[in-house]
């Protein structure tokens, strides 16, 4: 069981800074996110892209806005739970809290923060009528384990980066990798498509654009698909495995089930005050959270993620009084004994 | 600068006639979303960068477009439900010359 102050879902750029607002507080945090790595969609949709709007940076990248953000949280050592889903909260007697990820990972925390974006990022799924049928029985949308491969036939479809490196990785282990998509282009790094080129070239993969899988074929489990390339019949394809690999999308999720007031996707809560949710000691903020005038900004995150602190820390705290400290007066001492202040002024008289 | 008439069919099949400002910088998503014709949370997901298909639609009238960009078209080629009359919302932005546009939503991903 992993305990802590306050469980943040989600890893984003709010659930980030919330580390740092709270760890002023000597709050500590632990935070919980479906993808492998920290920043959310900075990190998984547009790390390159600039953003415009972050207070004091006329222009940042959402990738570099990322690591500011671990740096600057870095001395309050925040935990991790990553590449794990939040799937269940359960009140304990004694007010607190326990989430359990869809891997079983146990967390307990007097209060949670919900900074989930549009939700868990979830790979999208193509609408080929019985897929559903093969999940988990030849189809899968994410590669766990490349072992599972070993010696199989598969056959990979997507055009993006995750398509052409698996399709490269892939073609030192399974016995035959088919890549198809719907275009002779491919929209990933140019080293990975120019790989692929050479693997094509060297008969280790077999490329089959502008193609679609149309159908699956098999009883209990993928047998082959059915393929529909420009300009040919449809055809064939034996495979053991089939793997569609079109990027990932976010979804609200099992949140979603935990008994809060949703409206339009997202979260309903408590703006007048903290960004409460319906229950006690659960917040929302940032981009999961709704409120008459809401706007999803980075920004406005950063501001509903200090004040919940605040409400926190309270709530964690009732008898304790508090008053908000600027970090200029402060300083920021870090739970791993460090401390950051401003410099003491020189006072020397004049003659 | 004018506002022009844009008829958007959401993803239910209903028919909403709407006016969409030229001087706002605004594109079809924005219209889709500030009119809240599909449901927050399903269209522009990335914001409007081409980056999720989530604003796809159908152009059911001959209007000019803008060309299509190679994010667009990356995007394109990856999103499901694609027809030869696709693009996305978010990348077409609302001009005097679109004026009379008339789209369909695609089914949300």
């Amino acid at each position: 069981m992993i305990t802590t102050d306050i469980l943040i879902i989600g890893a984003g750029p709010t659930g980030l800074f919330t580390v740092f607002e709270a760890g002023l507080l000597k709050l500590k945090c632990h935070l919980i996110d479906a993808l492998p790595q920290p920043g959310g969609q900075c990190s998984e949709i547009y790390p390159k892209k600039p953003i415009y709007d972050i207070p004091a940076y006329p222009e940042i990248l959402a990738g570099d806005l990322t690591d500011k953000l671990l740096e600057q949280i870095k001395q309050f050592e925040p935990g991790f739970t990553l590449g794990e889903r939040a799937e269940t909260i359960e009140k304990q007697e004694d007010e607190t809290f326990i989430v359990t990820t869809n891997k079983g990972t146990k967390h307990q925390a007097k209060v949670v923060a919900i900074a989930g974006g549009l939700g868990s990022f979830e790979p999208r799924k193509p609408p080929i009528p019985n897929i559903a049928d093969f999940e988990d029985k030849g189809v899968e949308y994410i590669i766990k384990e490349p072992e599972l491969y070993r010696n199989k036939k598969v056959v990979i479809s997507g055009g993006g980066d995750s398509a052409l490196d698996w399709a490269i990785f892939l073609s030192d282990i399974a016995s035959e990798v088919t890549l198809i998509h719907r275009r002779n282009e491919f929209r990933g790094a140019l080293d990975s498509v120019e790989k692929v080129q050479e693997l094509k070239n060297l008969g280790k993969i077999r490329l089959i654009t502008p193609a679609e899988v149309k159908g699956i074929i098999g009883t209990d489990k993928v047998e082959g698909v059915a393929v529909e390339q420009k300009g040919k019949d449809a055809f064939i394809i034996d495979t053991d495995h089939f793997i569609p690999l079109f990027g990932l999308s976010p979804k609200l999720g099992p949140i979603g089930n935990w008994g809060l007031d949703i409206e339009k996707n997202a979260i309903k809560v408590n703006n007048a005050l903290d960004y409460q949710t319906t229950i006690p000691g659960v917040y929302a903020i940032g981009d999961v959270n709704t409120y008459p005038g809401k706007l999803k900004l980075i920004l406005c995150g950063f501001h509903e993620a200090t004040l919940m602190c605040q409400s926190a820390y309270k709530r964690i705290f009732p008898n304790k009084r508090y008053v908000m400290k600027y970090t200029t007066v402060g300083g920021v001492d870090g739970f791993d004994g460090t401390r950051k202040e401003a410099p003491k002024a020189v006072v020397k008289a004049i003659h | 600068m004018q506002d022009i008439n844009i008829k958007i069919i959401d993803r239910k099949g209903d028919v909403h006639e709407v006016v969409a400002p030229t001087d706002m910088a605004m594109n079809l998503m924005e219209v889709v979303r500030s009119y809240e014709l599909a449901e927050e949370g399903t269209i522009g997901v990335c914001g409007g960068m081409a980056m999720c298909a989530s604003c796809q639609c159908y152009v059911k009238s001959t209007h000019e477009l803008p060309e299509i960009t190679d994010d667009e078209d990356a995007m394109l080629a990856e999103a499901f439900h694609v027809k030869s009359n696709s693009r996305l919302g978010c990348q077409i932005q609302m001009t005097p010359e679109m004026d009379g546009l008339e789209v369909e939503l695609a089914p949300e991903i």
